[in-house]
Parts: C-alpha cells; structure tokens; sequence
C-alpha cells in the first residue's frame, strides 16, 4: 500500500533521517498498520462531522497581560548549543 | 512499626497513621526509598541520591492547593508525606525528565508540571521517577530507551504500558502510589496487567501543563494505586482549572472517598462488542464471574452495543499519531536534548531525530505525517474524527440505559517480553478495550478482578463525564467483593 518511494517523501515531511536499513521494515509495517485503519472506509459518515477535541470548552482564554517568563539563562542553560543571548544553530545553506 | 507493616499499608493509610502520630512521614519515605533502590524490575528512571527529594511536607505550610481540599486528614498537609512516583513524562524541575526517550537523555525542565505541584503541595513527595514507553507509545514499556520493565507476577512477561515503571512499581510494593498518564489505555492496561488500581479521568479534569505530550485531545494523567480509596485520594488533589492548560475544567463536585458496599440500583452496560470475540478465555472467564458478583451485590446487568467500538481502534491510531507527529515536532536539537551534528540545519534536525527517536516512535510519527499529508488528509484524519463522532454518539445512547459501561480491561493477561515487538498490530491490539473510552473522553477504572494462568485479570468501568466519584462506589463495591491479593506481586 506504501512504498519505498513515498515512504522517503513523508519522512522528509517529518524532518526524520531514516538509514537504508530502515526503509523497508517501514514500508511493510506502516501498509500493514494503513490497510488495518483503511477499514474506517467501508463506515457510511455522511453528514456526520468530525469531532476534534471532546471537552466543551468556551471563554478559556486568559487576559492578554504581560506576565514574568523563565529567565534567559534558565531556558539556555537545556540547549545543546548556545552563542551569547541566543540557541546556535547550523547555518540553513551549509 | 516494623518496616514491612508499614510498606504494607496503603497510601490513605499511611497518611492516617503519619495524622495520628503512629508513624513518621520521614520513616515512612526511607523505607520506600531503601526499597526502590534494591528494584530489580526496572522500574524507575531516577531515584535521589539524597535521602531525601525535598524537605519533610508533613510539617509543610499548606499553600492555596492544599488549604481547601477534599478529603483532608487533619493534621499538616492532607497527604502528610506519603511518598509518590511519577512516570518519567512529568516535567519535574531539576530532575530528570525523559519522557523514556533518548533524545531528551538527561533533561532538567526549569519547571514543575501543576499536578505534580499540586500533589507536591497537598504533602506527597517526589520518591522516584518511573520508566515508560518511550512518549508514552507502547502497551508493553519495551519500547523505553532505558529498558524494558519486568512484570512482577513473572518476570518474564511485560508489564504493560505505557505507564509500566508506575503499575510494577506500586504492584510490586516499590511506591505506595504512583502517577501515570493514559492516552488510549496507558494507565489502565498496565494496572489490569499489574493486578492494581488505574484511573483514567475525564479529559479535561487534570490540567496536562508540564506532560510532554503524545496526542494532546487524548492525553490525561491520572493514579495507579493499591486500592479504590487511594485513586480516589491522589484525584482529589490533582483535579482543577488551570490557566496554564486552556483545555483544564473545573471539576463539577468535590471528590470524595468511596463508601459504597452495594450495587443496588446500579445497571452495568456489557458491550457485545467488547466483551467476546477477541478476548482470552481465562480472561473472560473472570470478567463473567465478575458480573455474578456484581449481581450478588444489587446491580443489574444488561447486554449493550457499541457499535462503532470496533472501528475505535483504527480511528484511535491515526487520530494519535496525527497529533503526535505534530507535537514531536518540537524535538529538533535546538532548544533542548540530543543534537546530532551534521551539514545544515535541516542536515542536524533529521540527523537528531534519525538517533534520538526509536522504531515505534519513528513508525508513529510515519503514520501521522502519512495520515495529514496532502490526498491523504480526508481518507484518514478526516473519517477517523468522524468516528469519533460516532464513538462518542455510542456511548451517550448507552449511558441513557445504563450507569456503567464494563468490558476486561485488556484482552489477555500479561504477555512475554518481546512476543509483540515486531508485529506493530498485535501490539496495538492490546488496547482495543481502552482507545473507545479515550476517543470519547469519558472516565474509565480498572480494577484487578481475577486471575487466569495466575496473572492478573482487570475489569475497567466507564462511566459519562465527570462520573468519577459514582464510578469510584461502584469500583470500591465490587473491589470489597473480589477481595483480590495481590501478594504474589510484592513476594
């Protein structure tokens, strides 16, 4: 049901690096996981809308106000890499 | 008290004794914390090294979580310092916090999840935190990246999962209580397996800030404990708004501690499609035996349908890995975790993800990226929310006949280590009794009610939104009947 090929496009969807090895378990086991839950096909859900969250939830929001936020060296002290005020990243053209 | 009396008692007991002045709450959390040092199923991730995680809490002042509470035992906190574990997912400020995964080895978040506080500030010190599926993907904690937990009835079977470090450790003595967390049966299959306590509430009643998500319109904390009385004590200081989750509620009613003896007046909904076909036999052997008892004790039993249960489990898995491989977005080598270099950035991002994630988790991201992607979108998410409609409709029309839904909680008793891990459905299949109550969001116990093969068989009631203390009753009814021993766990 999946192959190869679109396999290696939803992982590039997923940012996931998947080694040669990999691909092939993953194409059989995601088409045997798929063809299971394609069941969902054969129900008739015509005029029957989808149901996204089952909490009923109104007027959640909270004031829109300034608040004190963890302080910078606090929330830089988890990140791999850091350079000065800021997380450090590979440049995106190398 | 002699040092196995008083690893003996449960936690509402123990929180009595400390109140009455029989027992030290600094005693009571050496004991627990000698014994969790000498676990030998792996159950925890992280234990203090301290002899102590944070200062005594039975002379703590009571702050504004704990002040007004529900079941307070006079005397100090409420919880008077009973200790408690907490699965790994839970973000605990300067402690560890894995979520069972490598890619956040060795993370310390700057912050504390609010029921973690809450219970924190109701007097329950943090003893241990507790192995797991890695993102809480899994129903046999073999998917962990720091090892497999073992089932203590036999030591060659799984102990469920995802929550499996919370349910051994509680069933094997290690913790008095613990804390887990249940997507679609990661709380209440463990606890069937484990031969202990495990509720899953209401979606919406536990605030999520500070649990590192999975699928977040699915996801809800809640206890594995020894007993009724002790979940229901652990969700009276974790339920409540909180305005850092915009999802939270408050809860209707307070929670009390179940009384209950009887059944009588009670009517338990048996699905046809949950309770047959597919089930082991041992398992449903006991689950029978269960409703006679139920029926000794007043309740009347009726023969229900559900009939889109069993197109939930289909729906449950792309509707949770379609917010999963959203939410695991945000393990990219940036801000926090594992960095792998490599050229460029999106070189590091899939590089970093390629090394931090496992197979299971890789696999369910796949499926959830497959199942948003462009042409797939409708055939997939679109019809599994859909079903969840029909789940929920399903379950509303039984609830108008019926005060409780009852099936087995899992369909076959703890199974051996590594039967399951290269057949992703089999695995999945474990939760088929589970997934139709999370898609629905209602409330769902499981309470051991037997043995077959001598492991463990649970019996899960599901009750409709915020039913938890009613549930609880009932729960606390048929656990006083099955008067089931769970000896054999701690030997």
């Amino acid at each position: 049901m999946i192959d190869r090929d679109e396999v290696l496009h939803v992982a590039r969807l997923a940012r996931l690096q998947l080694s040669y090895e990999e691909i092939e378990p993953m194409a059989r086991e995601l088409s045997a996981v798929l063809d299971h839950v394609a069941r969902i096909g054969e129900l008739d859900l015509r005029d029957v809308p989808p149901t996204t969250h089952v909490a009923e939830l109104t007027g959640q929001l909270r004031a829109d106000e300034p608040c004190q936020c963890l302080p910078r060296e606090v929330v830089l002290a988890q990140a791999p890499a850091v350079s000065g005020e800021g997380f450090l990243v590979p440049s995106p053209q190398a | 008290m002699s040092a196995t009396g008083l690893l003996d008692l449960s936690a509402a007991a123990a929180a009595r004794a400390i109140a009455a002045g029989d027992l030290g709450a600094d005693e009571l959390f050496t004991a627990y914390l000698a014994r969790a040092r000498e676990d030998k199923l792996n159950c925890f991730t992280w234990i203090p090294t301290e002899s102590r995680s944070s200062p005594p809490s039975a002379h703590a002042s009571p702050g504004d979580a704990s002040s007004a509470r529900p079941c307070a035992i006079p005397g100090g906190t409420p919880l008077g310092g009973v200790p408690l574990a907490v699965k790994d997912l839970f973000c605990t400020e300067g402690v560890p916090s894995q979520s069972g995964s490598r890619i956040l080895g060795g993370y310390l978040p700057p912050y504390t999840a609010t029921v973690v506080e809450r219970l924190q500030a109701a007097g329950a010190p943090l003893l241990a935190k507790t192995n797991q599926d890695e993102f809480a993907m899994g129903s046999s904690n073999e998917n962990s990246a720091y090892g497999p937990v073992l089932n203590p009835w036999d030591h060659t079977r799984v102990p469920g999962g995802s929550s499996g470090g919370s349910a051994a450790a509680v069933a094997a003595g290690l913790a008095p209580w613990a804390l887990g967390t249940d997507t679609g049966g990661s709380i209440r299959q463990p606890a069937a397996l484990c031969g202990i306590v495990g509720l899953k509430p209401t979606y919406g009643a536990v605030s999520r800030y500070g649990m590192i998500a999975f699928a977040s319109s699915l996801d809800q904390a809640g206890p594995l404990t020894r007993d009724v009385t002790d979940a229901a004590l652990m969700l009276s200081h974790m339920v409540g708004r909180d305005e850092r989750d915009a999802t939270s509620l408050s809860f209707p009613h307070e929670i009390s501690l179940p009384t209950a003896e009887r059944l009588d007046g009670v009517t338990l909904g048996v699905p046809s499609e949950l309770a047959g076909e597919g089930i082991e036999a041992g398992v449903l052997a006991a689950f029978t035996a269960t409703l006679a008892r139920a029926e000794e004790l007043g309740a009347q039993i009726e023969q229900v349908s559900l009939p889109h249960a069993p197109h939930a489990l289909s729906a449950y898995y792309v509707i949770a890995p379609a917010e999963a491989s959203s939410n695991l977005a945000r393990f990219d080598g940036v801000r926090y975790g594992l960095r792998v270099d490599a050229p460029g950035l999106t070189g590091m991002y899939t590089r970093t993800r390629h090394d931090g994630f496992g197979p299971e988790v890789k696999r369910r991201i796949m499926l959830g990226t497959y199942a948003l992607s462009s042409g797939y979108y409708e055939a997939f998410y679109g019809r599994a929310q859909r079903v969840r409609t029909k789940i929920v409709e399903d379950f509303r029309a039984v609830f108008e006949r019926c005060d409780f839904v009852v099936t087995p909680t899992s369909p076959t008793v703890a199974f051996e280590l590594g039967a399951r891990t290269n057949d992703p459905l089999a695995m999945y299949s474990s939760d088929v009794c589970t997934v139709p109550m999370s898609l629905a969001g209602i409330p769902a116990i499981s309470i051991p009610c037997g043995l077959s093969e001598g492991l463990p068989v649970g019996l899960q009631l599901a009750g409709p939104a915020f039913s938890e203390n009613s549930l609880f009753d009932a729960a606390h009814a048929l656990e006083q009947a099955i008067g089931f021993d769970s000896t054999p766990a701690r030997a």
